[in-house]
Parts: structure tokens; sequence; C-alpha cells
């Protein structure tokens, strides 16, 4: 049976792992190497790491600092920051990565996202969406914004997602911008309907602060990725920074109880 | 010596890293010289079939491979599309393959037992392994693997399925012909059962 994946996502700025708050106030949590190295003793599914800092300086992806992170990782690897042509993500592929994320630039340019997966195979090519829950009076839905949350494509994701997926993306990360770093529970009612109008993998990221939030995604969606951050770096409510993941038995018992939450619906 | 082909495609690095956490020497090759000496092979391998086929042809290696593989009995493991390189065909382009395992990789898409399934199949599955199969010794009970795929591996000969998972169906996920091994799924990046896999390989 294909497990529900839980996946720890960390974000790199100026050379240290930090963790932010929606999407701001980043805080440091360590070395990345060294979050790379616990990831592997504690047998976590597969690893994210977004560079923060690539895309909004337009600097090229730190080729350096990923084939360091992809030579110790001994679990799938997905990079993203900074990636906007195929053989970017190339050289990305080639240094020892399973996945390479794009956000900004996928979003400006679907045909981007055909031309990495006709360079690196569709299985490869991860579609990063930042979304932001409109609350104004009149304005109800879903935004796509890109540059950390700073610029708005006026988009929604639904309609994104699904020109992504017919791109040739290979999976799609739905990041919510106003659930990060709050740890109450991810966007199910977004998530639920990415599940059901997509057919692509799906990952979710933003707002887990406890593994009965993982379960409860796992018992809206079924098999998909649930991504966190601070839940995996931090512990305590005073957000110590300790890096941890779930033991077997608890993450059986996550997928166990998520998914018969989600057989039963 | 394990010597890890490299011509161009799949993480030649992630098997040179996993074999020296497990004390066991293992290189890589890019030419037919470098093939030399080879006591076990690894062939790795992403992307699309007729692509790495290509980049196989032109590396100069597909003639001491054959020698090494057929005539001299040299134990090979093909990986994911390494793997798929090992058959005669696939729907996924025109490309004849290596034809060392008889059989023909099929797409997940054009199956009716997987097509409603989100594709591609990726992320963490079971693995049950054939009686006795020699790859997953120790790993009878317990085996889950990291895949990435769309494509998988159609066995024409039952002796010659290593492994099955399930996606719909029970698909063919590892193969073995004598001396030839092929996991679709990717051990260099599937944590203690991944590591016990290529160790039973270097055992061989």
């Amino acid at each position: 049976m294909l497990r529900p994946r839980i996946i720890p996502c960390l974000l790199v700025h100026q050379g240290g792992l930090v963790k932010t708050v929606e999407f701001k106030d980043p805080k440091y949590v360590g070395d990345p190497i060294n979050a790379v190295k616990i990831f592997n003793e504690k047998e976590a599914d597969e690893l994210v790491v977004l560079d923060i800092d690539a895309s909004v300086n337009g600097a090229e992806p730190d080729y350096r600092m990923i084939a360091n992170l992809a030579a110790e990782c001994r679990m799938p690897l997905c990079y993203g920051g900074g990636v906007h042509t195929p053989k970017q993500a190339k050289t990305i592929i080639g240094l020892g990565v399973e996945k390479v994320a794009m956000s900004a630039a996928a979003a400006d340019d679907a045909t981007l996202v055909t031309r990495t997966a006709d360079a690196i195979g569709r299985q490869s090519v991860v579609v990063v969406l930042d979304v932001r829950r409109k609350n104004g009076l009149f304005a109800k839905g879903y935004e796509v914004f890109t540059h950390n949350g700073k610029r708005s494509t006026k988009t929604d994701p639904f309609e994104l997602a699904q020109a992504m997926q017919a791109a040739g993306a290979g999976e799609i990360v739905i990041n919510s911008i106003d659930r990060d770093g709050q740890m109450k529970g991810y966007d199910l009612t977004l998530a639920a309907r990415m599940r059901r109008e997509l057919r692509i993998p799906l990952s979710f990221l933003g707002g887990a602060g406890s593994y009965q939030d993982i379960e409860a995604l796992l018992g809206e969606c079924g098999v998909v990725g649930a991504s966190a951050g601070s839940l995996f770096v931090f512990k305590g409510p005073y957000r110590a920074v300790l890096i941890n993941y779930p033991n077997p038995e608890q993450k059986n018992g996550i997928c166990r109880s998520g998914l018969a939450a989600y057989s039963s619906k | 010596m394990i010597h890890i082909v490299d011509y161009g495609l799949g993480n030649t690095q992630a098997f040179v890293n996993m074999y020296k956490r497990l004390g066991i020497e293992a290189v890589r090759a890019a030419s037919g010289a470098e093939l030399r000496g080879a006591s076990k092979l690894i062939l790795p391998g992403v992307g699309a079939f007729d692509h790495a086929m290509e980049l196989l042809d032109a590396s100069g290696m597909c003639q001491p491979l054959e020698w090494l593989v057929r005539e001299d009995k040299v134990p090979v493991l093909g990986i994911c599309v390494g793997m798929q390189l090992l058959a005669g065909s696939s729907d996924e382009g025109v490309s004849a393959g290596l034809g060392w395992v008889d059989g023909r990789v099929r797409s997940f898409a054009g199956n009716p037992a997987s097509v409603a399934l989100p594709m591609p199949h990726m992320g963490w599955n079971d693995v049950i392994p054939a009686a006795g199969s020699p790859l997953f010794k120790g790993l009878e009970e317990d085996a889950r693997f990291y895949f990435l795929h769309s494509f998988y591996f159609e066995c024409s000969d039952p002796a010659s399925v290593a492994a099955r998972a399930d996606y719909g169906f029970q698909f063919h996920c590892a193969v073995q012909n004598g001396n030839v091994f092929g996991v679709q799924f990717h051990p260099e990046k599937s944590h203690h059962w991944g590591a016990a896999l290529l160790k039973n390989f270097a055992d061989l």
C-alpha cells in the first residue's frame, strides 16, 4: 500500500536554517547539514529544502550548498529557490537531488514547467504555490503570491494548479501563507478542494502544530504529503529549537487513523 | 569492486555515499576503460527511456557492459529507469532496450487498474518479495521503498519477477534473470531497507 508522506520542510536564509511566521521574522534554528543528518537518523519520508533568498535576490541557486545537502541526504530530497530555467533544474538533478521545486517562475510562465519536465522528467518537477486566504469583505476565496508572499499574482490557486498539472508538473505543494508558523492546523478546506480537483500527487505545507493536525489532513485528503516546518524544528510552548520527527510507531499510528477517517467518510 | 555506471543520468553519488557508509568499495565508471575490473555493476537512471538509452549509447559503455554482463556474468543491478533499460522495449519510447530481462515497460496511465490513481506513483510503498530472492534476504517480512515513476516493467516470464508492489494492481517492481537484477524503486534513498538491499547485492 502506498503510504502518506510526512515531510519536514527546511528554509534556508543566509546559509542558515530558519523558520518564519506568515513568511516573516525568520528565526535561526540551526545548520542545514546537521538537520539533514538528524532527519537521516529519524528516517524521514522525504525532505524539502527551500532557499528563501534566491528568488527574491534574483540569485543563482547555491549549487555548492545543494551538492552538500544531496550528498548527506539518505532520503528523497526536493530543492526549491531561484530555479527559473530547465538548465538550472538539470544541474540540480545532476547534483543528486530527486525533485526540483519552482514557484514564482512557474506562476509567470507555465511553459517553463513543460520545458523543465522535458529536461528532467515530469516526476521530478514540483510546483510550489504560496496561497493566501482573502479576508476582505467582498474578497472571498484564495490568491497565489510569489516572492515570499510579497507579490500578488492575482490568480486563483485552483485554476493555477490545474494549469501547472496540464503543463507537466509531477507534484504540487500547496503552502498556506496565513497558516505559516501558526501551528494551529492545516487549511483543510483548501486541501480537500485541491485533492478533489487535481490528479497528480499533492503535498500541503503550513499550519501543522501537532501529529493530530497531520491525521486531520490525511482524514480529509487520503494519501498525500503532509509537510511541516515548525512542528519538526520546535518543541514546547516556548518554541525551543529541537529537531524532531515521529518514530515508526507514531508514524504508523498517524497514517492508520488518518486513513481510517478518510475511508469512513 | 562495485562499479557505478555513470552515463550522465541518476544519482551516482548517492550510491557511492551509501556503499561508503556500508564499508564497501564502490567507484564511478564513465567509460569502457573505467569499467575494467568490475565485479558488480550498478546501472542507475532517471527520466525518459529513450533519453537514457541515447546517453548510454553515447557513453560508449553499451558494448563493454554487454560483454561484462552477458559473457563474464558480472552481476548488474538496474535502478529506476536503469531497471527499465533491462527490458527489450518501452511504451514510453521507440528505442530498443538492453534486452537482458524479457519484458516490456508499460504505462500506469494505460492500465485500467491504475489509471484513476495519482500519477506519477510517488512515495513509500510496501514491497512483496518473491520467495528466495537473494536481493531481499532479511527483508521478507518488512520491505518498504521509495518510488517515483509513471512506467513499470512487465516481465514476460513469471520466473523473472523478484518482487511486486501494489498500485491499483500488483506490478513487477523488481526483476531477476540470472546475474541481471533490477528494481524500480530507489534503494539509495530508502533508509535502512535500501541499505540492506544494496548490501545484499554487494554480498552476492
